[in-house]
This record gives structure tokens, C-alpha cells and sequence, in this order.
């Protein structure tokens, strides 16, 4: 733990971070990364006092304030109305008192929970030290990726609410300096490629004002499930989010976005491609998650979670598919 | 933890010619078993309310006048050793008072290791702490900086520079097999144990199991992280610490320090959680070190990543058992071998064939256990070390065999109990396996049970039963002393310098002093965690209530004479003999004619005293020589595994027991509980993430290193015959370690009965079930 100085922020304008300086949420995360020896940042601003708000928008979305508690998202009743794969989502994930700390934006920008990241004083890590090298390719990785890694980094994003969010297209809106902006969550986080270290398109003093949600077609006929190694306070080994619209039989409208995955929560756009205008047999689902899972790439360790995926996207897709949104 | 045993039998050995008393074949049981009033019943902890107000502090909570604090840096490599060390900017840094390291750390010698035959010992490692720049395992301690707080201690550690010269390090456990030591005992046990030709008899067996079973590292997470206060005055040491082993530790700490023992006190009034792991480890030696140089009280509390780095845990091991048997099941052959880790400057072997001994028949054995050597911080004894490894790889073979033959296992199991022990010949000293298991199945419904596996389904959950076998050892250690008061007002205080760990010591030896001296509860106070008090050993080993229950019951007798000399001639008991009169209904009666009664505050009136004190310590645990004594357990369970993704879900727990006398069902169910939830870890989740490439713990965080959750943890039903040891004091024996071998076995038996998947690697994570 280094000495750290410490400013709250009043305002937007007022909460732009200065070089060195991180904004600072619930800090259930950033705080234990200052503990490791992993974030050294000079100062911290602290972002909970904008704006929580969840409100309806004018298109029947939502717009949930970035200094939002997971919590108060999870059980806010317009997110459960319309929204309930996302209260799912992010009840499943962490505990109670950390939901409660949580803020929106600080769980969008969550680092990864590779050991080896987290393990500064021992371990090497291109995100933490561009350039050191990875000691999670031959190690422990059954919290890594199967889509989307580079020889330069396998970890995956955390968060659970990324990938209801995902499923949603929710957009971010974030602001900075030279104004604002809206950055799809499918744009929002990168992958690896040769700079693990940059992980979202975020700009260095930007910050996320708020996430905005289209209404959702799906609302009841949507699902949010996780698969852990207990039954509850576990990062998922894989999670799926999956929401299916269906006319006369056929697939109208369908997402399927995967958790733990990737380095982001991973759309399986292939697979929604695959489905779109089909009838939603067992088959069906499994012939699409397979062309999913045809550009995985596993790591020793971690093959298992192919099957995982396919079996639990097929598995929450057949009993969506009897649902009525 | 059966080193207890061997500490206390090896005692025993000496004393051969002592005087037997009422637990040995010449006397009788313990009166006590027959007037039981307080004790049976379920009492709530005398330390419930502070406890649950907040009033029991942790050791690092304590705060001393001129106080510094301490943050230890751990060695990032394996093997090798300190080339350069720089702690100038540390030591410029605000607040700090010391950088302490191999060049300054005051010349000690090795901690001594953990024998306890003279409570001078409670180490755990016989490595030197920071005397030379050599670094022998990942994590060691290689610097402890002390300053003003804690935030400037943990801040200027950042700062010390260190550049090791990295040497080769053994950390494959698959590699260093080659090189295995094969002990000759294990504890006080031979290690190898052969009778018959066990190979030969297996090779010709109707039917036969072979397999190897493969379980984890795992480390020690108890709530409170190990921490010490130490402060010195000339050359008085004052050391809080939070430890199983108070008067060991004093001891050893004096004897380390070169100072008189009289000279050191240990204060462990309340221990969050011990579970082998509050022992001695380099964190006191350093803090009293540290407090040495500094001429200030030093505090420092291990960090949670600390406790992973330099407190050893659960030994991974690999065994093999095979089982033969004949057509009805009855065995013709059991072998268990297998190898753990040890390193050398470690004593403590992870007893995992130990239980193998006692639990079945068998016309032939074939046993040994084999140590690996890594450089790794030694492991040690974890709550129910042995067993808990020993009775899932044995429990399991059981079960599969069971299977090989369609026979239930619970009849297979019933088959093969032997009615003395099946080495010795030693008598059981009490032993109602049998009961356990029916009454444990009746109660559980095991009939419901479909043998062919995989066939009972609820949607995409798979269902099944599954039970296995657990046993400990009775341990009664030597040397627990017991002083008691008995005061004018009828009170009465019962001292030693044991230990409350959380498991109710206090509680029930207040319920056990009450019956013994005939007193109502609210009038005992028992006052433990002082090596000022009188010596007690070690918390280790399920023992210490019964030891205490044994020292208290001898300074009962002791009073009970020392108040007959005061009764004098004007007492209605006057010219009874001490074997005449006992203590009961606050007073002094005498056994042929109760009407014939003296009241303690008259005695103590009529003799002018305030009162009266006496010190005893047990008589030696001679009957551990003359009986086979262990305990027992029958555990059921049903889960549910799902079909879609492997995810196991356990439903229901039961644990029948047989384990002598309750003595407090309440604070008894939280020890059984808590042990069965720590194998239910066992079986599905805990693992300690060894990178074998580097020899460093990769989880040492709650967050990624998974104990059970609240959700993991099913309703746990608890049941015991209750039939007294007429061997033991009360006719108790210990439960603190019982709750747990037994549990990952009957949860990977249903397992396979749920899906006829056989997992023989714990945990049974989901992608073994994919
Ligand atoms: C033990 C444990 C278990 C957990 N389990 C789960 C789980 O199962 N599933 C899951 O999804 N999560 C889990 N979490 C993670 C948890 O969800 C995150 O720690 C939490 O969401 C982070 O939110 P915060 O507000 O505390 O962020 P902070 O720690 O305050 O900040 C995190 C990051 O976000 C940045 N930040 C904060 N606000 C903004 C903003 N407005 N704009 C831009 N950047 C911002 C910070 O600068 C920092 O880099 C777990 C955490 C712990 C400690």
C-alpha cells in the first residue's frame, strides 16, 4: 500500500481523471489491486457521489447512473420487469455486502481475476507489465479464455452484469474532456492482441457516465445462467445469457452472449446467426453453439469448457424456447 | 492429531510403574458417568454473548503503551538466495523504526520442533528463521519491517529492494517420488505393517478393488489470521499471541530468547479457529525478535496471503488401496500405500493409513506410506489430518467394491467390522460401530437407495445416496494441570493455561465442574489462555477435554482430601476416610449415608478460610496402552448432480457417531457440524493452487481459494449412541477432529450412485463429471 491522495468528485466535469489518477467506485475491486502491489495509482477519485439514478427512457429502455449500486440495479423494479436477465446476472455474482458497495461503472471496469495478474510480487503478466511475459499460458487456467486470447494474454473479464449487458446491447455513455459519447458494449472492451494491457476503448480521462439499454424484446424469455465451481461467491467458469423471441415456431430474434469466456463477454453471433428463422430444436441449438465453438481455441486445462458451453447454451435455450416473453 | 497420541503414549511408556487408576482393567469407570446433572445438557457457550457482541477481541486487537508495527516481506522465488538487499529507502521512510533482516535478525537457533512429551516444543519447521540469505521454499520470510503503524510498515516494505540468485528447486510431486523416504513409523505407529501376503491374496480374491486416489494440498483459513503482540521488559517477555500450544509456546520462545521461562507469558484467551494451524511458526519468532531490536512492543498480524505463505496445511498425497474379498464380502486382502509430502526439515507425515489399521478385518495387510521431499513451507496438521485423505481413498474402495459384488455397502461394511482391533488384538475399549451404522441408516432412510447408479432422475438432476466410514483416535495428553478454588460463598474457579478455541472448553468444563464438585453452574468460573496459569498441554488432537476433565477430576480428589483434613472433629462426616465421602449438593457427603453431609461454607467456616486451592494435574493416560479406544462415524449423504453442466449439489448430510459420552449436545452438534461442513470442502471445493513450474500458491485468497459458501453448506443432521467409554474420564472422547473423514467419501459414493461416474481425485470439480 502506497500513500494514495483522495478527492471526490461533484460533478461530471469535476471527475475527469488526471495522469496517475483512478476513478474510484465502490472500490471493492481497485482497492484490493493497491493492496497487491498491482495498481499504483497517485490519487483517487472518488465517483459515487454522481449520478445512481435508474430511470425509464423516452424508447422504453433504461438508463442506469454509472455510481448505480449493483445491488439497488438488481433490485430496482423496472430492471426486474424488463430486465430480469440482468437483476439475475448480477445477483449471481460476488456476495451481498460486495453488491452492495459495487458500483455499474466499477463492475464494467473490473480487471480480470487471473491468478497471475493478481500475483505482482511473484508472478509475470503482459496486462499488468506489458512486455514481461505471461505465466498463465502452462498454468492454472481454468478462469481463462477459449475465444479471442493472443500468445500475449488468456485472461477473461470477470463481471457477470458485462454479459447480461452484452446480451441487451446496452450502449455506454461516457464523457471526457472534449465532450461525450456512446460506445455500444460490444465495442466497449478489447481484445488482447499484443496489448493486454489496454482493455477497453475508453479514453485514459474518460469516464462512464451512465449505461443505456434499447427496450428488450425478451423480458420473460430471457435467462441468466452461471456455472461455478460453488454454488454461490465464485467467478463463472462459463455464464450464459441468452434471451429468444419466437414467430409461429421460428426464431425471431435471438441473443446468446457467453461468460468466462473471453476477454469480454463474448456475443455468440455466429450462434444467433444460425438460429435466426429456424425452429429451436435441441438440435437446432447444439448445431448453432458447435459453429459457435468451432473458433475456440483452449488452453490446456481449460478444454472442458467447450463442452460446458455447449451444453448449457443448449440447455437454456430449450427451456427458453417454451417460454412466452 | 495422532502426534499427540504418540507424545502422550511415549510419556506413558515411562511411567509404566505409576499407580493405575479408575480408567485402566483394575479400576472402575468414572462415578461421574452415573450422576451426570449439568453435564448432557445443552448448554450455550459461557462465550456466546461476548462473541457475538463483538467483546472477545482477536489478538491484534490488543494494544500495548509505545506499540509498532510490523509487515513481513515474503521471498518470490523458490530456491536460491539473497544476492543483494537494499532497505535504505525503507528505512528513510516515514515512521519506520527497523528493517529486519538476515543481517541484523538477532543469532538464533532452530525453534523447537513440536514433541510433546515436555511442552517445551510447538514448532512446526526446523529451518532457521532469517539467519542466513538462503531461501529455501516460496513465501519465506526474508525481511520484517517495523514502524510507527501499520500503513507506514506495509508502505516502507514496498520499498525494500531484493535481487535473489535463483537456484533449482523441487516442486513436482510427480518428479520427487522417485526419491520417496519411507519412514519407520508413522507417529507412534510401525509404519510398514505386513501380515500375510496381501498381493498374493488379492491376485487370487473372488473379488478385488485396485485403485490410486489422488487428493490436494490444502491450507489452513481459519477466521482470525495468525498474529502476536510481543514485548519485552529487560528480559521479560510478554508475547499475545493466538495459539493451541500457550505453555509450548512459552517455553520454546524461552528457551529460543536464552531467558528463564518463568521469565515469558503467552496470553491466548480467544483463538478464532485453530485447526492445527496455531502452532509456532516463524511469525512469533520474528515479532519477538523484532521487539527485541526495536526496545518496543511490536504487533503484526499475518495477512491472508501471509497465512498461505508460511503456515504449512494439508499434504497432497496419492494411495493406492486394493481390497480382496471372498464370495460373502468378508476381506481376504486390504493394502493402502501411497506417497505425501514431507520435506525434511518437517515432522509431520499426514497419517493417512493410520485409521486403515483399526477399521476392518482382514486376513491380510500390506500398509506403508512413502514422503516426498519438495521445498515447500512444511506442512502440517489440519483437522483431522490422515483421516480425512485416508478414509476417502479407503471409503471409497469400500464403496466400489460394494459395487463389484451388487452388495450394499452398508452390509459390506457391517461384514468386516472386527470386534478387537484387527493388528493388536487389543480390546476396544468401547466400540458400537455396528449401532452407528444402523441407527445412522435407519434414521437417514438409506433403504430408499436404488443400487444401479444413474438411474434416479429429476429433471436434469441426477440423484444419489452414498455413505462412508470416518474413526479418530482417543488421545488424552499427560500434564494437564487443574487448579481449583473453592471459595467461602460456595464458588468455585477452575484455572489452567488451556485453550478456547471457539469449541466450548470453557462451557463444558464449567458443566463438568459442577458435577464433579456438586455445585450449581452460575457458581464455577473456569479461566483458561495464561501460561501463567497452571501448565496444560497442547489444544491438539481432539484431547484436550478429556485431559482437563482428567486433571480436574484428580484436584476433585485432592479437595476432597484437603477438606476432610479441615472438616475436623465437629463435622457431620468427621472420621470418614477419603474413600468414604464424595463431593455432591455443595458440600461433602458421605457414600454409605447420605444424610451424613458437610456444606462446603461450613467447612471453610469452621476452619476460618476464605478458601481453599488445589492444583492436580491427570493422572497418566495409562488406559491408551491397554485398549484399543477410537471413535467413530457413519456418514450418509444425498446430492444431486446436474446432467447439463456436472454442477453437485449436496442435499442432506447425516452423521451417526460413536464417540462415548455428549457432554454437551449443543456445543458437540457445532464440532460435528463444522467437521463435516470441512469435508464437504474437502470433497468439492477446497484445493490450494500449487504451481508446480515455480512452487508457489497461487490462490492465497478467500476469493479464489473455495471453502463451502453458505449455499454449498446443506442441512446437517447429527446423531450419536451416546454410550459412555467406561475408559475414559466422563466416559468421553474427543469430537473435535470426528466430524470430518468419512464425508468427501460419502459424498463421491453418491456421486456414483448418482451417475456412475467414480471420481477418484479430490475436489470433485464439474469438469470431472462433464
Ligand atoms: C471476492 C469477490 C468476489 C466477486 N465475485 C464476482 C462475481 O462472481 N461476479 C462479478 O461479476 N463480479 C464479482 N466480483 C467483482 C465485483 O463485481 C467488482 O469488484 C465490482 O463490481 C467493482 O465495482 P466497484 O464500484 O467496487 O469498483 P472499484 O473497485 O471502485 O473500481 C474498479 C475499476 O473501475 C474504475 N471505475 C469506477 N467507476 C468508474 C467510472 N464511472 N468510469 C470509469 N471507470 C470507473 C476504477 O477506476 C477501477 O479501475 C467479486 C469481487 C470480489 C472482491
Amino acid at each position: 500500500m502506497n500513500p494514495v491522495q483522495y478527492r471526490r468528485a461533484e460533478s461530471v466535469e469535476d471527475a475527469f481523471p488526471g495522469a496517475q489518477w483512478r476513478l474510484l467506485g465502490g472500490g471493492t475491486n481497485l482497492v484490493d489491486l493497491m493492496r497487491k502491489g498491482v495498481e499504483h495509482p497517485a490519487g483517487l477519485l472518488d465517483v459515487t457521489g454522481l449520478s445512481e439514478e435508474i430511470a425509464a427512457s423516452d424508447d422504453g429502455g433504461l438508463v442506469i447512473g454509472a455510481a448505480a449500486r449493483n445491488s439497488a440495479v438488481a433490485a430496482h423494479p423496472l430492471v426486474r420487469r424488463r430486465y430480469p436477465m440482468l437483476a439475475r446476472a448480477i445477483l449471481a455474482g460476488a456476495s451481498a455486502q460486495i453488491r452492495n458497495m459495487a458500483t455499474v461503472g466499477g463492475n464494467l471496469m473490473q480487471r480480470t481475476r487471473c491468478a497471475y495478474f493478481a500475483d505482482a510480487a511473484g508472478s509475470r503478466c503482459n496486462k499488468r507489465a506489458p512486455g514481461s511475459g505471461c505465466d498463465a499460458i502452462g498454468g492454472f487456467t481454468r478462469y481463462h479464455a477459449i475465444f479471442g486470447a493472443s500468445p500475449e494474454c488468456v485472461a477473461t473479464h470477470p463481471s457477470d452484469m458485462a454479459v447480461a449487458l452484452a446480451a441487451l446491447d446496452a450502449r455506454v455513455n461516457v464523457a471526457g474532456p472534449g465532450g461525450t459519447r456512446t460506445i455500444p458494449l460490444a465495442e466497449f472492451y478489447r481484445l488482447p492482441g499484443d496489448r493486454p494491457d489496454l482493455e477497453t476503448t475508453l479514453g485514459a480521462d474518460e469516464i462512464i457516465v451512465s449505461v443505456a439499454m434499447p427496450a428488450s424484446p425478451f423480458a420473460g424469455a430471457s435467462a441468466y445462467r452461471k456455472v461455478r465451481d460453488r454454488a454461490s461467491y465464485a467467478f463463472a467458469l462459463v455464464s450464459v445469457a441468452a434471451g429468444v423471441t419466437l414467430r409461429d415456431g421460428v426464431v425471431d430474434d435471438v441473443r446468446i452472449a457467453l461468460g468466462g469466456v473471453a476477454a469480454r463477454p463474448w456475443r455468440a453471433l455466429r450462434a444467433e446467426e444460425t438460429l435466426r428463422g429456424t425452429r429451436p430444436t435441441d438440435e437446432a441449438i447444439d448445431a448453432a453453439i458447435t459453429a459457435e465453438l468451432a473458433s475456440a481455441e483452449p488452453l490446456p486445462g481449460n478444454e472442458f469448457k467447450i463442452e460446458l458451453v455447449r451444453r448449457t447454451t443448449v440447455a437454456v435455450l430449450s427451456e427458453l424456447r417454451g417460454t412466452p416473453a | 492429531m495422532s502426534r499427540v497420541q504418540n507424545a502422550a503414549i511415549s510419556s506413558v511408556r515411562t511411567v509404566l510403574g505409576w499407580v493405575p487408576d479408575r480408567w485402566l482393567p483394575s479400576g472402575s469407570p468414572d462415578p461421574l458417568i452415573a450422576r451426570q446433572q449439568e453435564i448432557g445438557r445443552p448448554t450455550s457457550r459461557v462465550d456466546g454473548p461476548l462473541k457475538a457482541s463483538g467483546r472477545a477481541p482477536f489478538v491484534t486487537e490488543t494494544v500495548l503503551a509505545g506499540q509498532t508495527y510490523a509487515t513481513l516481506i515474503h521471498s518470490t522465488i523458490t530456491r536460491g538466495r539473497i544476492l543483494r538487499l537494499d532497505s535504505t529507502a525503507a528505512e528513510a521512510a516515514p515512521g519506520v523504526l527497523l528493517v529486519m533482516t538476515y543481517r541484523n535478525m538477532p543469532r538464533l537457533g532452530i525453534v523447537p520442533m513440536a514433541s510433546l512429551t515436555n511442552l517445551g516444543a510447538a514448532g512446526n519447521s526446523a529451518l532457521p528463521i532469517m539467519q542466513d540469505p538462503e531461501v529455501r521454499y516460496n513465501g519465506q520470510v526474508v525481511a520484517a519491517v517495523v514502524a510507527e503503524t501499520q500503513e507506514q510498515a506495509d508502505h516502507a516494505a514496498t520499498l525494500v529492494e531484493i535481487d535473489y540468485a535463483q537456484e533449482p528447486a523441487a516442486t513436482r510431486f510427480e518428479d520427487a517420488k522417485a526419491g520417496a523416504r519411507t519412514l519407520t513409523s508413522i507417529l507412534i505407529e510401525r509404519n510398514h505393517v505386513s501380515v500375510g501376503d496381501a498381493e498374493r491374496e488379492l491376485r487370487s480374491a473372488v473379488h478385488a478393488v485396485d485403485n490410486v486416489y489422488r487428493t490436494p494440498r490444502h491450507n489452513h483459513n481459519a477466521i482470525e489470521l495468525h498474529g502476536v503482540v510481543a514485548a519485552w521488559d529487560g528480559d521479560a517477555l510478554l508475547v499475545h499471541d493466538s495459539t493451541q500450544a500457550i505453555v509450548p509456546t512459552a517455553n520454546a520462545l524461552a528457551s529460543l530468547f536464552g531467558v528463564a521461562k518463568e521469565k515469558v507469558r503467552v496470553i491466548s484467551p480467544y483463538v478464532g479457529g485453530g485447526f492445527g494451524g496455531k502452532m509456532m511458526w516463524d511469525h512469533q519468532v520474528v515479532t519477538v525478535a523484532a521487539a527485541r531490536l526495536a526496545g518496543r512492543p511490536v504487533r503484526l498480524r499475518l495477512t491472508r496471503e501471509g497465512v498461505y505463505r508460511i503456515i504449512g496445511g494439508r499434504s497432497p498425497a496419492e494411495q493406492r488401496v486394493a481390497i480382496g474379498a471372498d464370495a460373502d464380502g468378508r476381506f481376504a486382502a486390504m493394502i493402502h500405500t501411497g506417497y505425501s509430502v514431507m520435506p525434511p526439515y518437517g515432522r509431520f507425515p499426514e497419517q493417512y493409513t493410520l485409521g486403515t489399521r483399526a477399521a476392518y478385518r482382514s486376513k491380510s495387510f500390506e500398509i506403508i506410506q512413502r514422503h516426498v521431499d519438495l521445498d515447500i513451507v512444511p506442512n502440517t496438521f489440519m483437522r483431522t489430518p490422515g483421516e480425512t485423505i485416508g478414509a476417502f481413498a479407503v471409503e471409497s474402495a469400500v464403496d466400489e467394491l460394494a459395487h463389484v459384488m451388487d452388495l450394499d455397502p452398508v452390509e459390506l461394511r457391517l461384514r468386516n467390522l472386527p470386534d478387537r482391533h484387527p493388528l493388536s488384538g487389543q480390546p476396544f475399549s468401547q466400540h458400537a460401530v455396528h449401532q452407528a451404522w444402523t441407527d445412522g441408516a435407519e434414521r437417514f432412510g438409506w433403504s430408499r437407495r436404488q443400487a444401479k447408479p444413474g438411474t434416479v432422475r429429476d429433471g436434469e438432476w441426477l440423484t444419489g445416496l452414498g455413505c462412508g466410514a470416518g474413526s479418530f483416535p482417543y488421545a488424552r495428553m499427560p500434564g494437564a494441570n487443574v487448579r481449583l478454588t473453592l471459595r467461602r460463598d460456595g464458588s468455585a474457579e477452575v484455572s489452567t493455561a488451556a485453550h478456547e478455541m471457539g469449541m466450548g472448553t470453557a462451557t463444558v468444563q464449567a458443566q463438568h465442574a459442577a458435577d464433579r464438585l456438586g455445585l450449581p453452574l452460575e457458581q464455577i468460573t473456569v479461566t483458561l489462555g495464561d501460561s501463567a496459569l497452571v501448565a496444560a498441554p497442547i489444544a491438539g488432537g481432539s484431547s484436550q477435554t478429556v485431559s482437563l476433565v482428567a486433571g480436574l477430576s484428580a484436584a476433585a480428589d485432592d479437595l476432597r482430601d484437603e477438606l476432610l483434613r479441615l472438616a475436623g472433629p465437629d463435622s457431620p462426616i468427621a472420621g470418614l476416610k477419603a474413600a468414604e465421602v464424595r463431593l455432591a449438593d455443595g458440600g461433602l457427603v458421605s457414600v454409605a449415608d447420605p444424610a451424613r453431609h458437610d456444606g462446603y461454607r461450613e467447612i471453610l467456616a469452621r476452619a476460618g478460610r476464605d478458601e481453599v486451592t488445589v492444583t492436580a494435574a491427570g493422572s497418566p493416560p495409562l488406559e491408551m496402552l491397554k485398549y484399543s479406544m477410537h471413535s467413530s462415524s457413519a456418514i450418509f449423504c444425498e446430492l444431486r448432480v446436474s446432467a447439463v453442466t456436472g454442477e453437485v449439489r449436496v442435499d442432506r448430510l447425516l452423521g451417526s457417531f460413536d464417540c462415548g459420552t455428549i457432554l454437551n449436545p449443543k456445543t458437540a452438534a457445532g464440532q460435528l457440524r463444522g467437521g463435516m461442513i470441512m469435508g464437504l470442502g474437502s470433497a468439492l471445493t477446497e484445493e490450494t493452487l500449487f504451481d508446480e513450474r515455480t512452487g508457489r500458491i497461487m490462490n492465497p485468497s478467500l476469493a479464489d481459494y473455495h471453502i463451502p459458501a453458505h449455499l454449498d453448506v446443506p442441512p446437517i443432521e447429527v446423531m450419536w449412541t451416546g454410550i459412555p467409554d467406561p475408559r475414559t474420564p466422563m466416559g468421553a472422547r474427543g469430537i473435535g477432529e470426528l466430524g470430518t473423514p468419512g464425508v468427501a467419501a460419502a459424498i463421491a459414493n453418491a456421486v456414483f450412485n448418482a451417475t456412475g461416474k467414480r471420481v477418484r481425485e479430490l475436489p470433485i470439480t464439474l469438469d470431472k463429471l462433464l
